[in-house]
């Protein structure tokens, strides 16, 4: 596949990534709109929130101006080299700040300076893995700074928050962290969660367990049935959409597992606002996209 | 309900925390480089009193020799507590647009000199930037830099839930303190 083609697609990736809201996170949205009280502060937020998702896929514009994190997955091909790969996706990244898909969001942590075009050190943030097949799959995450503020790892036990090294413990933690988020992550959120790994992996995990389908099952049993408590659980908070009050807290609760050391029990949390832009392209080597990963 | 301009103190304490309101008039965009600045001791370039700033960072680009808004969603307020009670008392301000909610300082600037918090819709930067209707100015660019400017915007009916009022409530303190009781008892649960 050419440099160019590839751009292209990965451009599209981005606009669509940035603009339209998959559509198994609108389902979420509208059952929590359904759900909250007529007349009530929640149902009210809710309803901006999806008359805003409307309005963007229509304009084709940015759903939220923080365009946020720019977190790339790939799974590449033999016939792909990193390399490549990377500064063609740096190359659309140029190009969708250029056209306003993304905002200028990348800033030298030392000197303050924005470079303007979302290029620098760690951005855009690469995770690159060897793809089976033949096929190139590319999955993008736009992660604001609102939600990630909110992001918060344990270290097990936790005095403050009672947690014990087990699944009782953690929990505690899931809810604590709801709980402290409030509404400051631009709630309904959606929790990316891993338990186990080292404070670094813990959090990288942590984000790619979001790319999982909101309405799916946790093959594991016992996570399958954690999730479904802290769903239940967090949307007894109270908290509701922006902090507002109402029943809507939590849109989904995606947890996974690493091994830990003996001496360690992390448990890391990554809190995702509702513009949770996620999608993905699988694309065939003669570079057309075969297949999106969600539907939007 | 409609919050028309002038934004009076009467009309202002008549709100109440809960209230979900569309705003009409003027509103004045600033966040922490604005806010740091009249902290400061700087002028402010433009008349704030009984005026509404909006903690906003909006992408306004210029089309055919005008202004046009392209995004206009809240930032977080919770960065300018340390400045916005002094400064409502000062440039007798009369509200507050943002999300997140502020502190005690602000809230009791709230109560002394009539003013409310008023939270937008965290995110909804398209719906919100169509409620720009005219921007009618702005000042401290050449400063600041755009995102961080004064922009001058006319809006019509604009959408905010008053979540800090005048008389020394605040939705934000109240759910912090009922989600803390309700985690009690769900933490009792399983
Ligand atoms: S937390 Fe999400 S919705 Fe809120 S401002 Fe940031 S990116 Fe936008």
């Amino acid at each position: 596949m050419e440099s160019k083609v590839l751009q292209k697609n990965l451009l599209e990736l981005i606009r669509r990534t940035s603009a339209e809201l998959p559509d198994d996170v609108v389902r979420v949205i509208e059952k929590g709109w359904r759900r909250e009280e007529a007349g009530s502060n929640a149902k009210y937020a809710l309803k901006v929130v999806l008359d805003n998702i409307k309005l963007a896929k229509k304009k084709s514009q940015p759903l939220c101006q923080d365009t946020g994190t720019i977190i790339c997955y790939a799974e590449l091909p033999a016939w792909l080299p990193q390399a490549k790969f990377e500064c063609a996706f740096e190359a659309a990244v140029v190009q969708a700040t250029e056209v306003g898909y993304l905002r200028q969001n990348s800033v030298d942590s030392l000197t303050g300076k924005n470079s303007g075009n979302n290029l620098g050190p760690g951005s855009p943030s690469f995770h690159c893995s060897p793809a089976k097949g033949r096929a190139l799959t590319a999955r993008l995450i736009l992660k604001g700074g609102g939600c990630e503020n909110v992001g918060i790892q344990y270290s097990l036990p936790d005095g403050r928050v009672g947690a014990g090294r087990d699944l009782a413990g953690v929990r505690l933690c899931l809810l604590d962290a709801v709980h402290q988020a409030q509404g400051k992550g631009c709630g309904p959120g959606i929790l990316g969660v891993c338990i186990g790994g080292d404070r670094g992996s813990g959090y990288v995990v942590s984000k790619e367990e979001l790319f999982r389908p909101l309405d799916d099952v946790n093959p594991d049993p016992r996570l399958a049935k954690l999730e479904k408590q802290i769903m239940k659980d967090a949307n007894e908070l109270g908290i509701g959409p922006m902090g507002f009050g109402g029943s809507t807290t939590l849109l989904g609760c995606k947890i996974t597992h690493r091994n830990r050391l003996p001496a360690s029990f992390f448990v890391s949390v990554s809190y995702m606002c509702w513009a949770f832009r996620r999608n993905g392209i699988v694309l065939s080597e003669s570079g057309k996209i075969t297949r999106w990963l969600y539907d939007s | 309900m409609l919050l028309e301009a002038p934004f009076t103190e009467d009309k202002i304490r008549a709100l109440k925390v809960g209230d979900m309101v569309e705003i009409t008039g003027v509103v004045f965009t600033g966040r922490d480089a604005v806010h740091t600045y009249l902290h400061q001791g700087g002028a402010s370039p433009v008349d704030l009193s009984d005026g509404i700033i909006y903690h906003c960072g909006p992408v306004v680009v210029k089309e055919g020799g005008r202004w046009v808004v392209k995004a206009a969603g809240p930032t977080t307020s919770a960065r300018e507590e340390p400045y916005q009670g002094d400064i409502i008392r000062k440039f007798r301000l009369r509200g507050v647009i943002g999300k997140g909610g502020m502190g005690p300082k602000t809230l009791a600037a709230c109560r002394e000199t009539g003013a409310v918090y008023l939270h937008a819709i965290g995110g909804a930067a398209q719906v919100l930037a169509e409620k720009v209707i005219a921007v009618e100015g702005v000042h401290l660019m050449e400063k600041f830099g755009s995102p961080e400017a004064i922009w001058v915007f006319r809006v019509a009916r604009f959408p905010a839930v008053v979540t800090m009022d005048s008389h020394g409530n605040s939705l934000h303190a109240r759910v912090l303190a009922e989600s803390e009781a309700a985690l009690g008892r769900v933490r009792q649960g399983a």
